[in-house]
Protein backbone atom coordinates (compact mmCIF):
# COMPACT_ATOMS: atom_id res chain seq x y z
CA UNK A 1 0.00 0.00 0.00
CA UNK A 2 0.94 3.58 -0.40
CA UNK A 3 1.48 5.84 1.98
CA UNK A 4 -1.28 8.53 2.20
CA UNK A 5 -0.29 11.78 1.11
CA UNK A 6 -3.34 13.81 -0.89
CA UNK A 7 -6.95 13.80 -0.49
CA UNK A 8 -7.78 11.89 -3.40
CA UNK A 9 -5.97 8.59 -1.61
CA UNK A 10 -8.14 9.40 1.19
CA UNK A 11 -11.20 8.59 -0.89
CA UNK A 12 -9.78 4.77 -2.04
CA UNK A 13 -9.07 4.20 1.63
CA UNK A 14 -12.53 4.75 2.49
CA UNK A 15 -13.87 2.50 -0.07
CA UNK A 16 -11.12 0.14 1.12
CA UNK A 17 -12.18 0.45 4.91
CA UNK A 18 -15.98 0.13 4.04
CA UNK A 19 -15.13 -3.47 2.48
CA UNK A 20 -13.00 -4.24 5.70
CA UNK A 21 -15.88 -3.35 7.72
CA UNK A 22 -18.49 -5.38 5.79
CA UNK A 23 -16.33 -8.92 5.61
CA UNK A 24 -17.24 -11.75 8.06
CA UNK A 25 -13.86 -13.83 8.71
CA UNK A 26 -14.26 -17.55 9.18
CA UNK A 27 -11.14 -18.04 11.04
CA UNK A 28 -10.56 -15.92 14.69
CA UNK A 29 -7.03 -14.72 13.17
CA UNK A 30 -7.95 -13.59 10.08
CA UNK A 31 -10.44 -11.63 11.92
CA UNK A 32 -7.82 -9.85 13.68
CA UNK A 33 -5.92 -9.17 11.28
CA UNK A 34 -8.51 -7.49 9.22
CA UNK A 35 -9.36 -5.47 12.17
CA UNK A 36 -5.98 -4.23 12.02
CA UNK A 37 -5.71 -3.55 8.87
CA UNK A 38 -8.99 -1.86 8.92
CA UNK A 39 -7.70 0.25 12.32
CA UNK A 40 -4.75 1.45 10.31
CA UNK A 41 -6.71 2.29 7.37
CA UNK A 42 -9.23 4.35 9.64
CA UNK A 43 -6.35 5.94 11.13
CA UNK A 44 -5.79 7.14 7.28
CA UNK A 45 -9.28 7.49 6.60
CA UNK A 46 -9.91 11.22 8.23
CA UNK A 47 -10.62 14.32 6.24
CA UNK A 48 -7.82 16.60 5.48
CA UNK A 49 -9.78 19.49 6.75
CA UNK A 50 -9.67 18.13 10.04
CA UNK A 51 -6.29 18.26 10.02
CA UNK A 52 -4.58 20.50 12.62
CA UNK A 53 -3.45 24.15 11.56
CA UNK A 54 0.76 23.62 11.97
CA UNK A 55 2.51 26.67 12.88
CA UNK A 56 6.17 25.76 12.23
CA UNK A 57 9.28 28.29 12.71
CA UNK A 58 10.85 31.12 14.84
CA UNK A 59 11.52 29.74 18.34
CA UNK A 60 11.46 33.09 19.23
CA UNK A 61 8.01 33.39 17.86
CA UNK A 62 6.71 29.96 18.95
CA UNK A 63 6.25 30.89 22.56
CA UNK A 64 3.80 34.15 21.70
CA UNK A 65 2.36 31.82 19.04
CA UNK A 66 1.28 28.86 21.64
CA UNK A 67 -0.07 31.55 23.51
CA UNK A 68 -2.32 32.95 21.02
CA UNK A 69 -3.05 29.48 19.85
CA UNK A 70 -4.38 28.60 23.28
CA UNK A 71 -6.44 31.77 23.38
CA UNK A 72 -7.86 30.95 20.05
CA UNK A 73 -9.26 27.30 21.11
CA UNK A 74 -11.05 28.88 23.66
CA UNK A 75 -13.15 30.65 21.94
CA UNK A 76 -13.35 27.87 19.07
CA UNK A 77 -13.12 25.18 20.79
CA UNK A 78 -13.46 22.30 17.52
CA UNK A 79 -10.14 23.54 16.04
CA UNK A 80 -6.70 22.52 16.31
CA UNK A 81 -3.36 24.13 15.89
CA UNK A 82 0.22 23.09 16.42
CA UNK A 83 2.19 25.26 16.66
CA UNK A 84 6.27 24.05 16.89
CA UNK A 85 9.92 25.51 16.66
CA UNK A 86 12.59 24.61 14.28
CA UNK A 87 13.32 28.13 13.44
CA UNK A 88 12.53 30.94 11.10
CA UNK A 89 14.49 29.57 8.21
CA UNK A 90 13.05 26.33 9.07
CA UNK A 91 9.82 27.44 9.20
CA UNK A 92 10.01 28.83 5.70
CA UNK A 93 11.40 25.62 4.55
CA UNK A 94 8.46 23.95 5.99
CA UNK A 95 5.50 26.81 4.35
CA UNK A 96 7.88 25.61 1.06
CA UNK A 97 7.03 21.82 1.49
CA UNK A 98 3.76 22.11 2.56
CA UNK A 99 4.29 21.19 5.63
CA UNK A 100 3.08 23.64 7.58
CA UNK A 101 0.16 25.74 6.87
CA UNK A 102 1.67 29.28 8.26
CA UNK A 103 5.19 29.76 9.06
CA UNK A 104 7.04 32.04 11.76
CA UNK A 105 9.49 34.23 10.85
CA UNK A 106 11.48 36.47 13.31
CA UNK A 107 13.49 38.31 10.77
CA UNK A 108 12.49 40.30 7.32
CA UNK A 109 12.62 38.26 4.06
CA UNK A 110 15.56 37.38 2.06
CA UNK A 111 15.05 38.47 -1.65
CA UNK A 112 14.55 34.80 -2.92
CA UNK A 113 11.71 34.20 -0.21
CA UNK A 114 10.43 37.19 -0.69
CA UNK A 115 9.28 35.94 -4.68
CA UNK A 116 7.09 33.13 -3.31
CA UNK A 117 6.11 33.99 -0.09
CA UNK A 118 4.10 36.52 1.65
CA UNK A 119 4.72 37.91 4.84
CA UNK A 120 1.93 39.47 7.58
CA UNK A 121 2.96 41.17 10.31
CA UNK A 122 1.80 40.24 13.38
CA UNK A 123 4.22 42.16 15.84
CA UNK A 124 7.40 43.86 16.44
CA UNK A 125 9.86 42.56 18.93
CA UNK A 126 12.52 44.18 20.61
CA UNK A 127 16.03 42.68 21.00
CA UNK A 128 17.41 43.04 24.56
CA UNK A 129 21.03 42.47 25.27
CA UNK A 130 21.07 40.46 28.17
CA UNK A 131 23.91 39.65 30.82
CA UNK A 132 24.27 38.32 34.28
CA UNK A 133 21.96 40.10 37.00
CA UNK A 134 25.76 40.87 39.14
CA UNK A 135 27.30 42.64 35.99
CA UNK A 136 27.95 46.42 36.64
CA UNK A 137 27.25 47.08 33.24
CA UNK A 138 24.58 49.22 32.72
CA UNK A 139 24.64 50.82 29.03
CA UNK A 140 26.01 50.15 26.09
CA UNK A 141 26.20 51.94 22.37
CA UNK A 142 25.67 49.76 19.23
CA UNK A 143 29.54 50.29 18.46
CA UNK A 144 30.42 48.52 21.80
CA UNK A 145 28.24 45.38 21.31
CA UNK A 146 29.72 45.03 17.33
CA UNK A 147 33.01 45.27 19.16
CA UNK A 148 32.12 42.48 21.79
CA UNK A 149 30.68 39.75 19.26
CA UNK A 150 33.29 40.65 16.90
CA UNK A 151 36.03 39.74 19.59
CA UNK A 152 37.61 43.77 19.81
CA UNK A 153 36.85 43.93 23.54
CA UNK A 154 37.57 40.75 25.13
CA UNK A 155 37.23 41.83 29.17
CA UNK A 156 34.23 43.28 30.47
CA UNK A 157 36.98 45.39 32.74
CA UNK A 158 37.29 48.19 29.39
CA UNK A 159 33.65 48.70 29.27
CA UNK A 160 33.50 49.30 33.24
CA UNK A 161 32.86 45.93 34.82
CA UNK A 162 34.13 43.57 36.21
CA UNK A 163 37.60 41.71 35.61
CA UNK A 164 36.45 38.92 33.68
CA UNK A 165 36.78 37.63 30.35
CA UNK A 166 33.43 38.27 27.74
CA UNK A 167 31.85 35.08 27.32
CA UNK A 168 29.65 35.46 23.72
CA UNK A 169 26.59 33.60 23.32
CA UNK A 170 25.06 33.65 19.42
CA UNK A 171 22.29 31.48 18.23
CA UNK A 172 22.68 29.29 15.68
CA UNK A 173 22.84 29.64 11.86
CA UNK A 174 19.68 30.17 10.60
CA UNK A 175 17.92 31.85 13.49
CA UNK A 176 15.73 34.40 13.36
CA UNK A 177 16.90 35.91 16.36
CA UNK A 178 20.95 35.58 14.89
CA UNK A 179 19.68 37.22 11.71
CA UNK A 180 18.25 39.77 12.89
CA UNK A 181 21.29 40.56 15.52
CA UNK A 182 23.84 40.51 12.62
CA UNK A 183 21.67 42.65 10.73
CA UNK A 184 21.43 45.23 13.47
CA UNK A 185 24.06 45.32 14.70
CA UNK A 186 27.27 43.57 13.71
CA UNK A 187 27.43 45.56 10.20
CA UNK A 188 29.18 43.01 8.08
CA UNK A 189 31.69 42.45 11.19
CA UNK A 190 32.50 38.81 11.42
CA UNK A 191 30.97 37.58 14.66
CA UNK A 192 34.10 36.32 17.05
CA UNK A 193 34.60 32.68 16.69
CA UNK A 194 35.21 32.38 20.15
CA UNK A 195 31.66 32.80 20.55
CA UNK A 196 29.22 29.34 21.69
CA UNK A 197 26.22 28.29 19.82
CA UNK A 198 23.41 27.42 21.50
CA UNK A 199 20.66 26.21 19.47
CA UNK A 200 17.10 28.25 21.94
CA UNK A 201 16.29 31.48 23.22
CA UNK A 202 15.60 28.86 26.31
CA UNK A 203 19.39 27.62 26.04
CA UNK A 204 21.18 31.16 25.83
CA UNK A 205 18.68 32.25 28.50
CA UNK A 206 19.86 29.36 30.73
CA UNK A 207 23.64 30.10 30.39
CA UNK A 208 23.68 33.74 31.14
CA UNK A 209 21.59 33.29 33.69
CA UNK A 210 24.18 30.89 35.65
CA UNK A 211 27.05 32.72 34.31
CA UNK A 212 28.12 35.79 35.09
CA UNK A 213 30.83 36.80 32.69
CA UNK A 214 28.08 35.70 29.48
CA UNK A 215 26.80 38.33 26.81
CA UNK A 216 23.70 37.41 24.37
CA UNK A 217 20.77 38.30 23.04
CA UNK A 218 17.12 37.49 23.05
CA UNK A 219 13.88 38.41 22.27
CA UNK A 220 12.88 41.80 24.38
CA UNK A 221 9.76 39.08 25.68
CA UNK A 222 11.23 36.52 26.67
CA UNK A 223 13.70 37.95 29.26
CA UNK A 224 12.45 37.89 31.94
CA UNK A 225 13.16 39.05 35.38
CA UNK A 226 16.14 36.61 35.94
CA UNK A 227 18.61 38.27 33.36
CA UNK A 228 19.27 41.95 32.99
CA UNK A 229 18.99 43.73 29.49
CA UNK A 230 21.30 46.61 28.98
CA UNK A 231 20.32 50.00 27.47
CA UNK A 232 21.32 50.44 24.04
CA UNK A 233 23.01 54.34 22.99
CA UNK A 234 21.17 54.95 26.52
CA UNK A 235 17.40 53.78 25.94
CA UNK A 236 16.05 51.20 28.09
CA UNK A 237 14.78 48.24 26.45
CA UNK A 238 10.92 48.76 26.41
CA UNK A 239 8.25 47.88 24.26
CA UNK A 240 7.20 51.73 24.22
CA UNK A 241 10.90 52.69 23.42
CA UNK A 242 11.13 50.05 20.72
CA UNK A 243 7.18 51.70 19.36
CA UNK A 244 8.35 55.36 19.57
CA UNK A 245 11.49 54.29 17.33
CA UNK A 246 14.15 55.01 20.18
CA UNK A 247 15.40 51.85 20.95
CA UNK A 248 17.42 50.83 18.02
CA UNK A 249 17.20 46.42 17.65
CA UNK A 250 14.03 45.68 16.40
CA UNK A 251 12.42 43.55 14.02
CA UNK A 252 9.35 41.99 12.99
CA UNK A 253 7.51 39.16 13.80
CA UNK A 254 6.52 37.62 10.91
CA UNK A 255 3.87 34.91 9.62
CA UNK A 256 4.96 33.50 6.26
CA UNK A 257 2.19 32.10 4.06
CA UNK A 258 3.33 30.82 0.30
CA UNK A 259 1.75 33.35 -2.14
CA UNK A 260 0.58 31.01 -4.53
CA UNK A 261 -1.66 28.33 -2.91
CA UNK A 262 -5.24 28.37 -1.22
CA UNK A 263 -5.03 28.73 2.91
CA UNK A 264 -7.00 26.60 4.75
CA UNK A 265 -10.05 28.07 6.56
CA UNK A 266 -9.09 27.31 10.05
CA UNK A 267 -5.63 28.53 9.28
CA UNK A 268 -6.98 32.02 7.86
CA UNK A 269 -9.23 32.10 11.05
CA UNK A 270 -6.31 31.98 13.47
CA UNK A 271 -4.89 34.71 11.25
CA UNK A 272 -7.66 36.59 12.13
CA UNK A 273 -7.58 36.14 14.84
CA UNK A 274 -3.97 37.00 15.86
CA UNK A 275 -4.65 40.75 14.17
CA UNK A 276 -7.51 40.57 16.07
CA UNK A 277 -8.27 43.21 18.88
CA UNK A 278 -8.03 40.92 21.28
CA UNK A 279 -4.69 39.35 19.45
CA UNK A 280 -3.11 41.70 19.29
CA UNK A 281 -3.78 42.69 23.04
CA UNK A 282 -2.09 39.21 24.15
CA UNK A 283 1.03 40.12 22.13
CA UNK A 284 1.03 44.01 23.92
CA UNK A 285 0.93 41.89 27.03
CA UNK A 286 3.48 39.48 26.69
CA UNK A 287 6.01 42.31 25.68
CA UNK A 288 5.40 42.76 22.15
CA UNK A 289 4.53 45.27 20.21
CA UNK A 290 1.26 45.79 18.34
CA UNK A 291 0.88 46.54 15.08
CA UNK A 292 -2.80 47.21 14.91
CA UNK B 1 8.70 -27.69 1.77
CA UNK B 2 6.89 -24.86 -0.18
CA UNK B 3 6.47 -23.09 2.79
CA UNK B 4 10.21 -23.40 3.45
CA UNK B 5 11.26 -21.60 0.25
CA UNK B 6 8.37 -18.63 0.50
CA UNK B 7 9.75 -17.94 3.96
CA UNK B 8 13.43 -18.01 2.77
CA UNK B 9 12.50 -15.73 -0.11
CA UNK B 10 10.80 -13.29 2.13
CA UNK B 11 13.78 -13.15 4.55
CA UNK B 12 16.31 -12.32 2.19
CA UNK B 13 14.24 -9.58 0.79
CA UNK B 14 13.95 -8.60 4.04
CA UNK B 15 17.78 -8.35 4.46
CA UNK B 16 18.39 -7.16 1.45
CA UNK B 17 16.78 -4.15 1.80
CA UNK B 18 18.06 -3.01 5.22
CA UNK B 19 21.21 -3.80 3.53
CA UNK B 20 20.56 -1.42 0.73
CA UNK B 21 19.71 1.36 2.83
CA UNK B 22 22.86 1.00 3.51
CA UNK B 23 24.21 0.99 0.43
CA UNK B 24 22.02 4.02 -0.65
CA UNK B 25 23.06 6.17 2.33
CA UNK B 26 26.40 6.14 1.31
CA UNK B 27 25.96 6.27 -1.95
CA UNK B 28 24.41 9.48 -1.45
CA UNK B 29 26.08 11.17 1.13
CA UNK B 30 29.24 10.41 -0.87
CA UNK B 31 27.87 11.69 -3.76
CA UNK B 32 26.52 14.96 -2.37
CA UNK B 33 29.54 15.12 -0.16
CA UNK B 34 32.76 14.99 -2.66
CA UNK B 35 32.41 17.33 -5.01
CA UNK B 36 32.74 19.61 -2.15
CA UNK B 37 35.61 18.21 -0.95
CA UNK B 38 36.88 18.40 -4.32
CA UNK B 39 36.20 21.40 -5.51
CA UNK B 40 37.43 23.57 -1.83
CA UNK B 41 40.98 20.88 -1.95
CA UNK B 42 41.12 18.68 0.48
CA UNK B 43 44.16 20.64 2.23
CA UNK B 44 41.57 23.64 2.61
CA UNK B 45 38.74 21.70 3.58
CA UNK B 46 40.08 19.22 6.70
CA UNK B 47 43.33 21.51 7.39
CA UNK B 48 41.71 25.01 7.41
CA UNK B 49 39.88 25.93 10.48
CA UNK B 50 37.94 28.99 8.77
CA UNK B 51 34.38 27.62 8.60
CA UNK B 52 32.65 30.53 7.22
CA UNK B 53 29.66 29.05 5.01
CA UNK B 54 28.32 32.60 4.34
CA UNK B 55 31.55 33.26 2.41
CA UNK B 56 32.70 30.35 0.95
CA UNK B 57 34.83 29.05 3.46
CA UNK B 58 34.60 25.40 4.92
CA UNK B 59 37.48 24.24 6.70
CA UNK B 60 36.43 21.74 9.06
CA UNK B 61 39.79 21.23 10.87
CA UNK B 62 38.80 22.56 14.34
CA UNK B 63 35.92 20.77 14.19
CA UNK B 64 37.24 17.05 13.53
CA UNK B 65 39.91 18.06 16.45
CA UNK B 66 36.87 18.88 18.51
CA UNK B 67 34.94 15.68 17.61
CA UNK B 68 38.22 13.71 18.71
CA UNK B 69 38.92 15.39 21.19
CA UNK B 70 35.70 14.78 22.87
CA UNK B 71 35.47 11.12 22.19
CA UNK B 72 39.06 10.58 23.35
CA UNK B 73 38.01 12.44 26.66
CA UNK B 74 34.35 9.92 26.95
CA UNK B 75 36.08 6.79 26.08
CA UNK B 76 39.02 7.80 29.05
CA UNK B 77 36.00 8.24 31.10
CA UNK B 78 33.73 5.17 29.82
CA UNK B 79 36.69 2.75 29.91
CA UNK B 80 37.86 3.43 33.51
CA UNK B 81 34.20 3.31 34.55
CA UNK B 82 33.03 0.46 32.15
CA UNK B 83 35.77 -1.84 32.72
CA UNK B 84 35.73 -1.23 36.18
CA UNK B 85 31.86 -2.22 36.54
CA UNK B 86 32.50 -5.23 34.35
CA UNK B 87 35.04 -6.53 36.62
CA UNK B 88 33.20 -5.72 39.80
CA UNK B 89 30.57 -7.68 38.01
CA UNK B 90 31.75 -10.50 36.93
CA UNK B 91 34.59 -10.98 39.68
CA UNK B 92 33.63 -9.49 42.91
CA UNK B 93 30.17 -8.65 43.32
CA UNK B 94 27.85 -11.14 44.95
CA UNK B 95 24.92 -12.69 43.13
CA UNK B 96 22.27 -10.72 44.45
CA UNK B 97 23.83 -7.30 43.42
CA UNK B 98 24.67 -8.60 40.08
CA UNK B 99 21.14 -9.03 39.44
CA UNK B 100 20.73 -5.50 40.56
CA UNK B 101 23.69 -3.21 39.04
CA UNK B 102 23.44 -5.20 35.87
CA UNK B 103 19.79 -3.94 34.41
CA UNK B 104 20.68 -0.69 36.30
CA UNK B 105 23.52 -0.05 34.21
CA UNK B 106 21.52 -1.49 30.81
CA UNK B 107 19.20 1.14 31.55
CA UNK B 108 21.65 3.87 31.32
CA UNK B 109 21.00 2.97 27.28
CA UNK B 110 17.80 3.54 27.42
CA UNK B 111 17.77 7.07 28.77
CA UNK B 112 17.47 9.49 25.44
CA UNK B 113 20.46 11.94 25.00
CA UNK B 114 18.43 15.11 25.30
CA UNK B 115 17.91 14.24 28.92
CA UNK B 116 21.94 13.20 29.70
CA UNK B 117 22.35 17.16 27.82
CA UNK B 118 19.85 18.82 30.07
CA UNK B 119 21.57 17.46 33.28
CA UNK B 120 24.46 17.94 31.63
CA UNK B 121 23.67 21.45 31.49
CA UNK B 122 21.64 22.31 34.39
CA UNK B 123 24.18 20.27 36.68
CA UNK B 124 27.58 19.76 35.63
CA UNK B 125 28.14 22.73 33.21
CA UNK B 126 27.39 25.31 36.27
CA UNK B 127 29.44 22.70 38.34
CA UNK B 128 32.60 23.16 35.90
CA UNK B 129 32.66 26.88 35.53
CA UNK B 130 32.43 27.64 39.22
CA UNK B 131 35.22 25.04 40.31
CA UNK B 132 37.07 24.55 37.37
CA UNK B 133 36.71 28.07 35.52
CA UNK B 134 36.03 28.71 31.44
CA UNK B 135 32.44 28.54 30.19
CA UNK B 136 31.40 25.57 31.74
CA UNK B 137 30.34 24.37 28.41
CA UNK B 138 33.60 22.52 27.26
CA UNK B 139 35.50 19.31 26.07
CA UNK B 140 35.51 18.01 29.50
CA UNK B 141 31.21 18.34 30.44
CA UNK B 142 30.99 16.88 27.13
CA UNK B 143 33.34 13.98 27.85
CA UNK B 144 32.20 13.38 30.99
CA UNK B 145 28.47 13.47 29.45
CA UNK B 146 29.25 11.39 27.16
CA UNK B 147 31.52 8.62 28.77
CA UNK B 148 28.40 8.07 30.97
CA UNK B 149 26.47 7.41 27.83
CA UNK B 150 29.22 4.82 26.63
CA UNK B 151 29.18 3.08 29.77
CA UNK B 152 26.39 0.95 29.16
CA UNK B 153 28.02 -0.16 25.55
CA UNK B 154 31.53 -1.08 27.29
CA UNK B 155 30.72 -2.49 30.34
CA UNK B 156 27.90 -5.12 28.58
CA UNK B 157 30.35 -5.87 25.86
CA UNK B 158 33.54 -6.79 28.72
CA UNK B 159 30.95 -8.72 31.05
CA UNK B 160 30.09 -10.47 27.69
CA UNK B 161 33.90 -11.01 27.37
CA UNK B 162 35.15 -11.63 30.57
CA UNK B 163 32.64 -14.37 31.22
CA UNK B 164 33.86 -15.94 27.80
CA UNK B 165 37.65 -16.74 29.60
CA UNK B 166 37.13 -20.18 30.34
CA UNK B 167 36.50 -21.39 33.80
CA UNK B 168 39.96 -23.57 33.87
CA UNK B 169 42.17 -20.10 33.86
CA UNK B 170 40.69 -18.90 36.68
CA UNK B 171 40.24 -22.32 38.56
CA UNK B 172 43.97 -22.77 37.59
CA UNK B 173 44.93 -19.32 38.90
CA UNK B 174 43.11 -19.61 41.66
CA UNK B 175 44.86 -23.19 42.27
CA UNK B 176 48.22 -22.14 41.93
CA UNK B 177 48.02 -19.98 44.75
CA UNK B 178 46.72 -16.24 43.33
CA UNK B 179 44.57 -13.89 45.26
CA UNK B 180 41.01 -13.17 43.46
CA UNK B 181 42.23 -9.31 42.15
CA UNK B 182 46.02 -11.02 41.15
CA UNK B 183 43.58 -13.78 38.94
CA UNK B 184 41.75 -10.71 37.55
CA UNK B 185 44.12 -8.99 36.33
CA UNK B 186 46.85 -11.44 35.15
CA UNK B 187 44.95 -13.86 33.61
CA UNK B 188 41.10 -12.64 33.63
CA UNK B 189 42.42 -9.49 31.65
CA UNK B 190 44.40 -10.26 29.63
CA UNK B 191 42.73 -13.40 28.11
CA UNK B 192 39.77 -10.73 27.65
CA UNK B 193 42.08 -7.87 26.36
CA UNK B 194 41.33 -7.88 22.72
CA UNK B 195 37.62 -8.31 23.27
CA UNK B 196 37.73 -5.51 25.87
CA UNK B 197 39.49 -3.16 23.15
CA UNK B 198 36.92 -4.15 20.67
CA UNK B 199 34.43 -2.94 23.39
CA UNK B 200 36.13 0.28 23.98
CA UNK B 201 36.19 1.17 20.14
CA UNK B 202 32.17 0.32 19.74
CA UNK B 203 31.79 2.69 22.41
CA UNK B 204 33.71 5.28 20.76
CA UNK B 205 31.55 5.08 17.73
CA UNK B 206 28.83 5.54 19.72
CA UNK B 207 30.54 8.81 21.45
CA UNK B 208 31.72 10.22 18.28
CA UNK B 209 28.57 9.85 16.99
CA UNK B 210 26.49 11.38 19.64
CA UNK B 211 25.05 14.73 18.85
CA UNK B 212 21.97 16.27 20.96
CA UNK B 213 23.92 15.85 24.20
CA UNK B 214 26.96 17.31 22.64
CA UNK B 215 25.13 20.17 21.38
CA UNK B 216 23.44 21.10 24.44
CA UNK B 217 27.12 21.09 26.47
CA UNK B 218 30.55 21.80 24.37
CA UNK B 219 29.05 25.18 23.33
CA UNK B 220 29.85 24.83 19.54
CA UNK B 221 32.31 27.59 19.42
CA UNK B 222 34.10 27.40 16.12
CA UNK B 223 37.46 28.32 17.86
CA UNK B 224 40.06 25.87 18.25
CA UNK B 225 40.23 24.58 21.74
CA UNK B 226 43.33 25.28 23.71
CA UNK B 227 42.23 23.20 27.15
CA UNK B 228 39.71 20.87 27.70
CA UNK B 229 38.01 23.74 29.61
CA UNK B 230 37.51 25.58 25.96
CA UNK B 231 34.47 24.88 24.28
CA UNK B 232 34.00 23.13 20.82
CA UNK B 233 32.45 21.98 18.04
CA UNK B 234 32.32 18.46 16.90
CA UNK B 235 31.78 17.18 13.22
CA UNK B 236 28.31 15.94 14.73
CA UNK B 237 26.27 19.09 16.20
CA UNK B 238 28.15 20.88 13.27
CA UNK B 239 25.32 19.03 10.84
CA UNK B 240 22.71 19.00 13.46
CA UNK B 241 23.15 22.93 13.86
CA UNK B 242 23.02 24.14 10.50
CA UNK B 243 21.50 21.70 8.11
CA UNK B 244 18.03 23.12 8.84
CA UNK B 245 18.83 25.68 6.45
CA UNK B 246 21.58 25.24 4.68
CA UNK B 247 21.31 25.23 1.23
CA UNK B 248 23.44 25.12 -2.35
CA UNK B 249 27.40 25.11 -1.30
CA UNK B 250 26.88 25.11 2.38
CA UNK B 251 24.38 22.18 2.53
CA UNK B 252 27.13 19.95 0.65
CA UNK B 253 29.80 21.34 2.83
CA UNK B 254 27.66 19.48 5.36
CA UNK B 255 27.19 16.97 4.15
CA UNK B 256 30.94 16.67 3.23
CA UNK B 257 31.36 17.04 7.27
CA UNK B 258 29.30 13.47 7.25
CA UNK B 259 31.81 12.40 4.81
CA UNK B 260 34.30 12.73 6.76
CA UNK B 261 31.96 11.72 10.11
CA UNK B 262 31.37 7.97 8.08
CA UNK B 263 35.31 7.81 7.17
CA UNK B 264 35.77 7.92 10.84
CA UNK B 265 33.43 5.93 12.35
CA UNK B 266 34.03 3.23 9.28
CA UNK B 267 37.73 3.10 10.23
CA UNK B 268 37.06 2.76 14.02
CA UNK B 269 34.35 -0.37 12.80
CA UNK B 270 36.76 -1.89 11.28
CA UNK B 271 39.78 -1.75 13.69
CA UNK B 272 36.77 -3.38 16.18
CA UNK B 273 35.82 -5.95 13.65
CA UNK B 274 39.26 -6.60 13.02
CA UNK B 275 40.42 -7.28 16.63
CA UNK B 276 37.13 -9.11 17.73
CA UNK B 277 38.00 -11.63 14.56
CA UNK B 278 41.83 -11.96 15.75
CA UNK B 279 40.75 -12.84 19.26
CA UNK B 280 38.12 -15.66 18.32
CA UNK B 281 40.53 -16.96 15.87
CA UNK B 282 42.59 -17.18 18.88
CA UNK B 283 39.89 -18.56 21.22
CA UNK B 284 39.34 -21.23 18.13
CA UNK B 285 42.78 -22.37 18.10
CA UNK B 286 42.86 -22.99 21.53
Amino acid sequence: MTIMVSGHEYSIFFSVCGKAAVYQPQHRSIGFLLLFVFLIFFAGCKDSSDRPVNVIGSTSIQPFAELLAEEFLKINPDETIDVQGGGSTAGIQAIANEIADIGMCSRTLKEEENSVDTAIEIARDGLAVVVHKSNPVNDLTIEQIQMLFSGQIQNWKSLGGNDMPVRLIMREEGSGTREAFIKLVMDKKIVSRKALVQESNGAVKELVRLDPAAVGYMSLGLVGEELKSLHVNGVEPLAEQVKSGKYKLSRPFLFVLKTNSQLRPQAQEFIDFVLSDLGQKILESEGLIRVK
Amino acid sequence: MKQDKIIQIALTIVALSAISSLVLITVFVFKEGLPIILRVGAKDFFLSGDWYPGEGKFGIMNMIIGSLAVTAGAIIIGAVFGLGCAVVLTQFAPRQLVVILKPAIEVLAGIPSVVYGFIGVVVLVPLVREYLGGPGLSILTSSIVLGIMVLPTITSISVDVIQAVPKSYRDGAIALGATRWQTTHMVILKAAKSGILAAFILGMGRAIGETMAVIMVAGNALELPHSILDPVRTLTSNIALEMGYAAGEHRQALFATGVTLFVIIMILNTIALTISRRSAGKAAKK
